[in-house]
């Protein structure tokens, strides 16, 4: 199978979130970045998993600056063949979406992985908007994932349960917890990574038409009310008369 | 003009989050002097609920594929130009998830998925949204002239505008699917966890799966739904839709109950947006007592079979 897998950058999850320049810029000083884990941990096993049943290959792509390169390898040393960046800020959703769909249109992919969202913008955007320039199908928070004779079988998971379904490829889907297991790339996946291909293209034009133009932190809370352990009916009483939660 | 509102009846009812959304869809129809129109799978009589919400026609359709976000994204972008739509409303939830950015591609529109504000006005139309795993807030402005918004559970609120309501029927028939749905698997029973307004979250300091019991007894004295961290689910201790925080589902509800969890900055991720935290741990020192706003520093073992208790006592008083 022809598999692409879209992979991006996120900063570590213990990292800092800050704001500068008037909170109009994130404070990357001192940021560490990773695989955007739903991308590294299911998306892109899963796809590495049907093509070491099945044949063929898998692509890994990014938008991105050169600086994603380091990212970009950890995916071909834990198992996808060969890699895209193309070569952008990937300044929004739409963006993104339409340089992958630019790339992807002639190329004839059979399953196009995205993550279920990026932990920094949350949008949860990318994949949908996808399979929409592309004119596909696209199943979202696929938690399950099995080709037989070609065909698809498909678990989404929804509010409290799953949507099972079955479809024939091309299509696209966001990948959620329990597609795959996690891999730790090895030595020998390291080395590997070194001599597979990861080719840099140029951007189309597109335009940006939903932008971030602030930030700003949530409101802190006001410090924390200790409770006699001795006494939980103090505390049933405060959660009905004082936060009337219950 | 018109906003256009789509809200859909699970088994024939609609969730909170439908009315937040029709809530959201009046107050913006307002500033743009514009009718909110709601698309909905529901039959008429229920669809009817919908007026007491600022809805003024109700549009009603059939389709068996709502699964098939190709088919219900057309179903909603051409009853947007039939109505003329400048803004297509949507509740934050999976279903969504596979719309919004179909549905944006489609109108050409500006998109927010989990919007938590209305805009200040029409013409400066900026929105929040809470981003890097609500660690922060995201001012989004919207420049195209059409808008896609799914609005963030519990963040607008529900507001009563009673409204004439005219009814009209829209023809989904001429959409094909190449999607089978092959079954529908809900588990019966309890709320599920992202729209769970109660929620009793354990961790590893449970110690063994053996142990959850007083866990699930606590969830039940209080009608909540029950959570877990991530290696709590991770080894099998509990299933994966437990699973809450950065990398597992991000809630929303009015009271969180934490016990045994250290409170490490990935958990807090997915939590920290619920209105009242209440941790539970032996460790006066753990991280999770800062976020929260009433804590108990004591073995679960006593506390949560004590709380339980009391919360019994309280229901019959
Ligand atoms: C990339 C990444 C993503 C992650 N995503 C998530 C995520 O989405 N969700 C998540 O939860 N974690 C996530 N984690 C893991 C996270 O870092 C923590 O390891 C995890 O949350 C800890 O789980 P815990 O609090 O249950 O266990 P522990 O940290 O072991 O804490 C157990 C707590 O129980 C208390 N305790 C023990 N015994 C008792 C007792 N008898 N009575 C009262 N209290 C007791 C202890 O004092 C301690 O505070 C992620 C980590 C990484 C690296
Ligand atoms: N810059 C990018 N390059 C490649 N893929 C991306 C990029 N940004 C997002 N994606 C993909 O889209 C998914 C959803 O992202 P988002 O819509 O930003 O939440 C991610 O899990 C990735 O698979």
């Amino acid at each position: 199978m022809n598999l692409l897998v879209c992979i991006s950058k996120t900063p570590e999850t213990t990292a800092k979130i800050d704001f500068v320049n008037d909170s109009k810029e994130f404070n990357t000083e001192g940021v560490q970045y990773i695989m955007n884990p739903y991308d590294e941990w299911y998306a892109l096993v899963r796809a590495i998993e049907l093509k070491e049943a099945l044949g063929g290959t898998v692509t890994a792509i990014n938008v991105g600056p050169a600086a994603n390169d380091i990212i970009i390898r950890k995916a071909l040393a834990i198992g996808a063949d060969e890699a895209v960046r193309i070569d952008a800020e990937a300044s929004s959703a739409s963006f993104v979406a339409k340089q992958i769909s630019a790339y992807a249109s002639d190329k004839s992919f059979d399953i196009i992985f995205t993550g279920k969202e990026s932990i920094d913008y949350n949008g949860s955007l990318v994949g949908s908007m996808l399979a929409e320039y592309l004119g596909l199908p696209f199943l979202s928070y696929v938690s399950k994932l099995d080709i037989n004779d070609g065909k698809a079988t498909v678990s989404c998971d929804i509010e409290g349960g799953v949507e099972l379904m079955s479809l024939n490829p091309p299509f696209v889907l966001s990948a959620a917890k329990g597609l795959a297991e996690q891999r730790i790339p090895n030595m020998r996946g390291i080395m590997m990574a070194k001599r597979k291909p990861l080719n840099a293209v140029e951007a189309v034009e597109h335009n940006d038409s939903t932008r971030v133009v602030r930030y700003s932190m949530p409101p802190e809370k006001s410090g924390v009310k200790l409770v006699d352990p001795e006494n939980m009916d103090e505390l049933v009483r405060l959660l009905h008369e004082e936060a009337k939660v219950i | 003009m018109s906003v256009l509102v789509y809200v859909e009846a699970v088994d024939g009812k609609y969730k909170k989050t439908a009315y937040e959304a029709c809530s959201y869809g009046f107050r913006l129809a307002q500033m743009n002097s514009a009718n909110l129109v709601a698309l909905t799978n529901a039959d008429s009589q229920t669809a009817s609920e919908l007026a007491s919400y600022g809805v003024k026609t109700v549009v009603c359709f059939q389709s068996e594929d709502l699964h098939d976000s190709a088919v219900l994204s057309s179903i909603i972008a051409d009853a947007a130009a039939k109505y003329v739509a400048n803004a297509v409303i949507l509740t934050d939830d999976s279903r969504s998830k596979a719309l919004l950015g179909r549905l944006a591609v489609k109108l050409d529109a500006s998109a927010v998925s989990g919007a938590s504000s209305l805009p200040e006005s029409a013409s400066e139309f900026q929105v929040s949204k809470s981003i890097f795993s609500s660690k922060a807030i995201g001012h989004y402005s919207l420049d195209s002239a059409k808008k896609v918004i799914s609005v963030a559970r519990n963040s607008v609120g529900i507001h009563e505008n009673a409204a004439d309501l005219s009814h009209e029927e829209f023809d989904a028939s001429g959409y094909t699917s190449s999607i089978e749905l092959i079954e529908v698997k809900r588990v019966k029973g309890t709320v599920p966890l992202p729209e769970a307004e109660l929620v009793v979250s354990a961790g590893r300091g449970m110690k063994d799966p053996g142990n959850w019991g007083i866990v699930e007894e606590l969830a039940d004295t209080l009608g909540a739904t029950t959570a877990c961290s991530r290696p709590v689910s991770d080894s099998g201790w509990r299933p994966h839709h437990e699973h809450v925080g950065q990398t597992g589902i991000a809630i929303k509800p009015n009271l969180y109950i934490a016990i045994g969890i250290s409170g490490a900055i990935q958990h807090l991720a997915g939590v920290n947006n619920s209105k009242t935290i209440v941790v539970i741990n032996k460790d006066p020192e753990a991280p999770f007592f800062k976020a929260a706003d009433y804590g108990v520093v004591g073995d679960l073992f006593d506390v949560v079979p004590r709380l339980s208790e009391a919360i019994k006592r309280q229901k019959n008083s």
